[in-house]
């Protein structure tokens, strides 16, 4: 009796489980569709870079070129070479300016009156909410020939003729990482206030017992206990080296300064959608993508190797 | 801390220099946006007297121009539209999304969930999305606004691990009851996920209603698509080119003492502000909600 009571039943449970896998499976396949149209079919674009592409004509009566347009990236070198010189300038001067958000946390942390604090960070994460056409905006009717700082620095007598930083190609590197570092400080301290919440309070009273001070104990606990988040939000941003964003570069470009502004997505763009050579501009935005996988996987094996724990 | 260290004169300094550098940030970080305030509120005639630290007169004359130019209430509505219909999409669609993959019996969803993960890392670049865009249709279609940004990996992310946290016997028992998987995540897992859907509602929102490029790339000639932070794009652009030109203030023009005029730069400080308004006002409320979307997606990441 037993037995063909649990054959009677058993058929029935993987039908009924099936049947629920189903009814799940219908219901994430839609979305899977979404994921699939405007993430994996992007990469099929690739093939464009072997062929010499016009808009118009159908790729498979385009002329196959091999690997001419990828040869071209070294043999377009004054462009090429500039782009990427700009693209190395700002990631390397956004890594200089890595440890500025931790340190804005510790100085922070130091504050003691709690309101004051909370309104500290909640005003300067604000600019991390504006869009980058108003951080332009705001630049503009500050920096601009006839924006603010000039009248109040011509009011002063300090300077005699209008300054415009914001046409100025010298400046626009360090201009530029300021504007993001303004952007994106209070932002991304907040996390490192919540590390510091993290660290044992012990070892702030141990230290304290040894006669530590303030200053004693930020540097020897604080520093020491935000380490492991630095090296790890450092680690993750190596893989986005360069692609050091579009937004910002394109919005603040002008004649003047387009030459030093140029990063590689905003040349992507130009080359592409500007003069319209859709192979080329494809085979340099493949090898962007290619050069940030490799950095992306680099670190995460060397994190492996060295931290025991994987970054992605 | 402790009363001890405090009288530290070195510590003092500390202290004092600690909190004028924190004023100092503050100043820089909200100046800006008071600067654009008052001077859009300033009475035009005498703005060329210096506009600083409060506004020179008051007159809502700015406004009313501003909002009275042709196609500024249709941007108005593009840009609300997309905000709103476009995060109502995301939230939908994310929170499902998160809240299938906490299913066990789903067949390959281990393999459906690595495939949404990687879309993090990998994209096909610039060009080959424009292409497909174009090919979907979507040029010159409002869903190009809604559409493409709807699955998000990171929302998914969020979501599926505040709900794998949720204890299970609540919606078991609602599954005991022959509640539908749709029931269960409408009238149950909906509800309990607020904390975490209202946090990505918030950076959706924000997002949409700071988008701009997909704007100007799939429907920029197009007015009737055209949104607020597009039109404002232009008008710097024109003034950026002016100023270019003729290497001399856009806003330059000759400013009639007796009545009221309306100036490129009054026009641009007054479409900044009300670009930038709607998150001026949002933001202090939503404010606890970003800081927590940060400390789930830093906890993941």
């Amino acid at each position: 009796m037993i037995s063909t009571s649990t054959v009677a039943i058993r058929p029935k449970r993987p039908a009924f489980r099936r049947n629920k896998g189903i009814i799940l499976l219908l219901m994430v396949l839609p979305l899977m569709v979404l994921v699939v149209m405007f993430t994996y079919l992007p990469l099929f674009g690739w093939i464009y870079s072997f062929y010499k592409y016009r808009p118009g004509v159908p790729l498979f009566d385009s002329q196959f070129v091999g690997l001419k347009y990828f040869s071209m990236l070294f043999t377009d070198s004054v462009d090429m070479l500039r782009v990427m010189k700009n693209t190395v300038i700002f990631a390397l001067l956004g890594y200089l300016c890595a440890p500025v958000p931790m340190i804005f946390a510790i100085l922070l942390n130091e504050i003691r009156n709690q309101k004051f604090k909370k309104f500290v960070q909640v005003t300067t994460t604000l600019p991390h909410f504006i869009g980058w056409i108003i951080v332009f905006s705001l630049s503009f009717s500050i920096f601009s020939s006839d924006g603010l700082l000039n009248d109040v620095l011509m009011a002063l007598k300090l300077i005699s003729k209008p300054t415009n930083v914001l046409a100025d190609s010298k400046a626009v590197y360090v201009f530029q990482t300021l504007l993001g570092l303004w952007k994106g400080l209070g932002w991304g301290s907040i996390i490192y206030l919540a590390a510091i919440s993290g660290i044992d309070q012990e070892i702030y009273d141990a230290a304290k017992v040894d006669g530590a001070g303030r200053f004693r104990s930020a540097l020897h606990v604080t520093v020491p206990g935000l380490m492991p988040t630095f090296i790890v939000l450092l680690l993750l941003s190596i893989g986005s080296f360069v692609g050091v964003g579009f937004e910002q570069y394109f919005i603040f470009k002008n004649a003047l300064t387009a030459n030093n502004i140029e990063v590689i997505d905003v040349y992507v763009y130009r080359i592409g959608l500007i003069n319209n050579d859709y192979s080329y501009g494809v085979a340099i935005g493949m090898m962007k993508s290619m050069v940030s996988l490799v950095l992306l996987f680099t670190t995460n094996a060397i994190s492996k190797r060295v931290r025991g724990t994987s970054i992605i | 801390m402790s009363s001890k260290v405090k009288s530290n004169p070195l510590q003092k300094i500390f202290t004092a220099s600690n909190y004028l550098f924190m004023l100092l940030f503050v100043f820089l970080c909200l100046y800006p946006f008071w600067y654009i305030f008052i001077y859009s509120i300033s009475d035009p005639r005498f703005v060329n007297l210096g506009v600083e630290l409060l506004p020179r007169g008051f007159t809502l004359f700015l406004y009313r121009q501003v909002l009275a130019m042709k196609g500024i209430g249709h941007a108005l509505f593009i840009s609300t539209a997309r905000t709103v219909i476009g995060t109502l999409a995301t939230v939908f669609s994310c929170s499902l999304m998160g809240f299938l993959f906490t299913k066990q019996e789903m067949p390959a969803r281990k393999f459906l969930y690595r495939m949404l993960i990687i879309t993090m890392y990998v994209s096909g670049g610039l060009i080959p999305y424009f292409l497909l865009i174009r090919s979907y249709g979507l040029v010159n279609n409002f869903l190009v606004y809604i559409v493409p940004g709807m699955v998000s990996a990171f929302n998914v992310v969020l979501v599926k691990t505040f709900i794998e946290q949720l204890p299970a016997s609540l919606e078991e028992s609602a599954m005991l009851d022959g509640a539908s998987y749709f029931t269960v995540f409408t009238r149950i897992i909906f509800p309990l996920s607020m904390p975490i859907i209202a946090t990505i509602a918030v950076f959706s929102a924000v997002g949409q209603w700071n988008s701009w490029f997909d704007n100007y790339l799939f429907a920029g000639n197009n007015i009737r698509l055209r949104t607020l932070q597009l039109m404002l794009y232009n008008i710097l652009n024109e003034a950026q080119r002016l100023a270019d030109q003729m290497n001399n203030p856009s806003g330059g023009t000759i400013i009639d003492p007796k009545r009221m005029t309306l100036t490129p730069t009054g026009v641009r400080m007054t479409i900044t502000m009300l670009v930038t308004l709607p998150i001026l006002i949002v933001y202090p409320f939503m404010q606890r909600f970003f800081i927590k979307g940060i400390m789930l997606g830093a906890v993941k990441g």
